[in-house]
């Protein structure tokens, strides 16, 4: 523009000069309206969304963890209680060097090498954001000297917390379980069943046994808090709460001092037992032995410790009494004989003879009797009382597979008890379409031979014998097992009843019980069976013993204990009720490799029958205390 | 000479009305202070201390005649080269960035120095050039420019060095640049764009980025963006109260008493505290507007106009940053975030605007 203007016009040069000065007010304009507009659409048109978002920003809701509720025994003994301790624990997101923290801490409080490795399973295990014990139960003195350096773990904290406990370890691991830290699947499981909201800030949940059949009582009802809190997450003050509710109360039918004596009563013997009170099927003692002490699965069990419980030979976490699958053996004679008498496939009067076996009508297979040369001249109560098998082979015989499917199937047999545990398994009954759809084979008179004594395809859980020996002691009024006899809320003190109505009445004649009851009696008078286990009680008691076999004996091949190793030898039945008049217990026992019912399972049950009747507090039990000898299956 | 004429000869070449506005903006800054302190006196004592020590400055400055400003304009500018090469050379890295230079007693940054250097040199060489002015003049003074700008952006300081560069380009601009020459540049700019985008650091194209999706990094970079915005958006119409402001006193806003201090403003005086606010601003860009108009010499004019426009630019640069439509860069809010450097760099500023409005009576038209 001023190209070639040597001298310029001054006021020329003025007016272009305000020319642009304008331009630059202009523009100032510009930006302000440009500023205007923006503050205008933030703090009137969107005010209310940042409005939300910076009270978000100021509260935090924080979540109340409730109180377990406890699990206490029938009269009141505490068996799952909370007690509250210190833990060290470690943030994960604001740890860089995990190693080096964790050997840095170990200079301040005892760090062991189980702890290192459980901390690591939990670590790979863990939610993201979650903070991880480290150490449990610091002394009070750990406290402190970690206190004064804490400055120096700025993701490491002590926490206060409850903890829970199992006073009663071992002896009451099967029936009350554990509760252990909660992990994806459960996470999973919660978010399905809509609990996850209650759920927030919980660390633990019940993983098995009554802990976790119970959870939904036991958790209660998270709290909530609403803080106002800064930047750093630290809480500024409180806004407003909602307390928790703590975990209502179980009280168990189980008798604990009745469980500790059977668990004794026990002795080297794996096993298990259940007693059940027959007149309202509360379960009154529920052994597997041996059991494990619960304690350490809680905070996540170290992988060398669970290891030696997984890999041990007695199985220490398998629940027998829910689980265990064993053949009957001559436990299930008592229910075949009222099987029989209720299609009328013998009278009670009827008498066979019993050379020591038996045949199939044009067969030669041999279906040997437990007594070499057999019984003689057996009736029905004689072969109850005496365990004569050759009767049951032809009993069952002639009754049929399908009869004894169809009878056995009443009691309970080859189905789940619903008993309040989760995992129960259902035996098994077999018939002829089972056989057919597992074997795609046809049922062969041989096969029922072999289930007229509990043998052959026959499986059942000790849950399931201790139900049907209740049901049978009951006149075939059966109960559902339970563990569990009330609920107590913790927040009003009602109680709620675990019910006890009856699931139905088999409708048993009178005279067919009457006759079983009696001969069942009679196995614990002299010519029966267990003669010697319950001599001189002064109440009368009714049972039958029973031989699980662990391995198969071949034709013609005889049973001798001594010659077995010690894990191929017979299991040991025995089921009971007391008083055999007016039944207020009735039990499955079951002694692995126990042998003879009358010789080992018996005495235990004995023992068992002594306190709960008598109040007998037995002597501790010793090894040779067992009467071996004449007593046999 | 009696005490009142002896006050009168003290205020003589204070400009009234900029004092005022710039009163009222170090009054705010005291008060906002206060409360992005978490109400500590703390930091509003220093910045009592950093106002006197500027405002003495810009006093002295004030009363320097304008031949005398003039001639500091090559010294200066000259100091400044030397002192931004040397940092090339021998600076002080503090996160990632070659700023600072050590000179034993004390550190300095000599691209503060070149915020008010460069304008000078440029205006001091129209003036020069006056009665000659050609392309190749505007040429030059891009040059004189440029290779400032050139070795802070190298430090890197992409904020300081647009700054200064806007400051520069407002001199050539109201040095009468051709608009054509200004549409190419503009043109240029934009077809260049990419290429200067590939020579950004990493932090840098990150912060732009922000602008667009600040959630993308939101515990990261983009943090400050959603913080300012949050807190600038929660305060509404009237905002949440002196002292209320919950993003700020939950620690939520960062640098909150620096570069973040129009979001504690914000939130708790609202919209009708910004009102205000800018309004003040206006009042003192409007006051520089008018001496600029009144000014009697090409170099006063050039040199009122750029310390106008900079300081205008300044404002909303930081509003623009803190309210989320420009990308964060370390600029502060004029007179009213915590500093003494950038305090005393604004108000030699404004010293030179009031003496080139006071003294224009002597010079000749």
């Amino acid at each position: 523009m001023k190209k070639q203007v040597e001298f310029k016009n001054h006021q020329r040069e003025i007016f272009h000069f305000r020319l642009r000065l304008v331009v630059s007010i202009g523009f100032v304009m510009l930006l302000l309206v440009v500023l205007l507009a923006r503050l205008f659409y933030l703090q009137v048109v969107r005010q209310s969304y940042y409005q939300t978002l910076a009270e978000s920003n100021r509260i935090a809701v924080v979540p109340i963890v409730p109180n377990r509720g406890l699990i206490l025994d029938r009269n009141g003994v505490v068996l799952a209680r909370n007690y509250s301790g210190y833990t060290l624990e470690i943030n994960q997101t604001k740890t860089a060097d995990m190693e080096a923290t964790i050997n840095e801490l170990a200079t301040l409080v005892e760090i062991t090498n189980k702890d290192r490795k459980r901390f690591k399973k939990l670590l790979t295990e863990s939610r993201n954001f979650e903070t991880l014990v480290i150490r449990n139960r610091l002394s009070d003195e750990e406290v402190a000297r970690f206190a004064a350096q804490q400055y120096r773990f700025p993701g490491v904290e002590i926490k206060a917390r409850l903890f829970r406990d199992y006073p009663y370890g071992d002896k009451m691991s099967h029936l009350l379980g554990y509760i252990g830290r909660i992990n994806q699947t459960d996470v999973q499981q919660l978010e399905e069943n809509d609990l996850a909201s209650n759920y927030r800030g919980s660390d633990y949940i019940g993983k098995t046994g009554l802990e976790q059949s119970y959870e939904n009582d036991l958790h209660g009802i998270t709290g909530i808090e609403q803080v106002e809190v800064d930047a750093g997450g630290r809480a500024v003050r409180m806004l407003s709460s909602t307390a928790p509710v703590s975990g209502n109360t179980l009280i168990l039918s189980v008798d604990a001092k009745l469980q500790e004596i059977a668990m004794e009563a026990f002795g080297d013997y794996r096993g298990a037992m259940v007693a059940i009170d027959p007149n309202n099927g509360e379960v009154l003692a529920f052994v597997s032995k041996p059991g494990y002490d619960p304690n350490p699965f809680i905070d996540g069990i170290d992988t060398q410790s669970w290891d030696e419980l997984n890999n041990s030979p007695d199985v220490p976490l398998n629940n027998r009494a829910l689980r265990g699958q064993y053949p009957p053996g001559s436990t299930i004679k008592p229910f075949m004989a009222l099987a029989g008498l209720n299609f009328n496939t013998r009278s009670p009067e009827k008498t066979i003879s019993d050379p020591g076996a038996y045949y199939l009508p044009g067969s030669s297979r041999q279906y040997r009797d437990w007594k070499a040369g057999g019984h003689g001249s057996v009736n029905m109560f004689k072969a109850i009382q005496m365990s004569c098998d050759t009767y049951f082979y032809g009993l069952a015989t002639e009754m049929g597979i399908d009869n004894i499917f169809n009878y056995l199937s009443r009691f309970g047999f080859g189905k789940k008890t619903g008993i309040d545990l989760e995992g129960e398994t259902s035996g098994l009954l077999p018939s002829q379409e089972w056989k057919m759809k597992r074997y795609q084979q046809i049922w062969y008179p041989g096969d029922t031979v072999s289930v007229g004594i509990g043998q052959g395809y026959n499986l059942v859980t000790p849950t399931q014998l201790a139900f049907a020996t209740a049901t049978l002691a009951n006149d075939g009024v059966a109960y559902k097992p339970h563990l569990v006899k009330e609920v107590r809320s913790s927040r009003n003190g009602e109680s709620r009843m675990i019910a006890s109505e009856p699931l139905g009445d088999l409708t048993i004649d009178p005279r067919h019980l009457d006759l079983v009851k009696r001969a069942m009696a009679a196995v614990l008078q002299p010519g029966g069976t267990a003669v010697y286990a319950f001599l001189g009680t002064p109440y009368l008691v009714a049972g039958k013993t029973g031989t699980a076999q662990v391995v198969a004996m071949k034709q013609g091949e005889k049973y001798d204990a001594s010659k077995i190793d010690e894990r191929h030898r017979d299991h040991a039945w025995f089921i009971a009720f007391a008083p055999a008049e007016k039944p207020m217990i009735a039990l499955a026992l079951l002694a692995e490799n126990g042998g003879h019912g009358g010789g080992t399972a018996a005495p235990i049950a004995r023992k068992v029958l002594d306190y709960y009747l008598l109040g007998k507090v037995p002597k501790p039990l010793r090894d040779a205390d067992v009467k071996e000898g004449s007593e046999h299956d | 000479m009696t005490k009142r004429q002896l006050w009168l000869r003290f205020i003589a070449h204070l400009d009234r009305p900029l004092l005022f506005g710039i009163g009222l903006l170090m009054l705010a800054s005291l008060l906002v202070l206060y409360s992005a302190d978490n109400a500590s006196w703390g930091q509003p004592l220093k910045q009592v201390l950093n106002i006197v020590v500027a405002l003495i400055c810009m006093w002295m400055v004030a009363n320097m005649p304008l031949h005398y400003l003039m001639r500091t304009a090559v010294p200066i500018y000259v100091l400044g080269m030397v002192l931004l090469i040397g940092v090339a050379l021998f600076g002080e890295i503090s996160h990632g960035a070659r700023r600072w230079l050590n000179l034993g007693i004390f550190t300095i940054q000599p691209s503060e120095l070149m915020k008010i250097g460069v304008p000078l040199m440029m205006a001091w060489y129209f003036e020069k050039n006056e009665a000659t002015l050609t392309l190749k003049n505007y040429f030059i003074a891009a040059l004189l420019l440029f290779m400032p700008i050139g070795l802070i952006a190298r430090q890197p300081d992409l904020g300081t060095s647009l700054l200064i560069s806007a400051s520069g380009f407002y001199v050539l601009f109201l040095a009468g640049l051709s608009w054509r020459v200004i549409g190419g540049l503009f043109v240029a700019g934009l077809a260049s764009a990419p290429v200067l985008w590939s020579m950004l650091h990493d932090y840098q194209k990150h912060r732009i980025m922000m602008l667009f999706d600040p959630s993308q990094d939101a515990l990261g970079n983009g943090y400050h963006t959603i913080q300012a915005t949050i807190a600038v958006g929660s305060g509404g119409m009237l905002g949440k109260g002196y002292l209320n402001g919950t993003q700020t006193h939950l620690d939520f806003l960062p640098e909150r008493t620096t570069d973040f201090i129009f979001a504690v403003y914000s939130e708790e005086f609202g919209l009708l505290g910004n009102l205000i606010l800018l309004s003040l601003y206006a009042f003192v860009v409007m006051r520089g507007f008018v001496i600029t108009g009144n000014a009697s010499t090409y170099f006063t004019r050039l040199m009122a106009g750029s310390i106008t426009l900079t300081f205008a630019t300044y404002a909303f640069v930081n509003m623009g940053m803190v309210s989320g439509i420009l990308p964060v860069v370390g600029v502060p809010l004029p007179l009213v975030s915590y500093g003494g450097t950038s305090m005393l760099t604004l108000l030699l500023g404004f010293g030179m605007l009031m003496s080139i409005e006071t003294h224009k009576k002597l010079v000749k038209t």
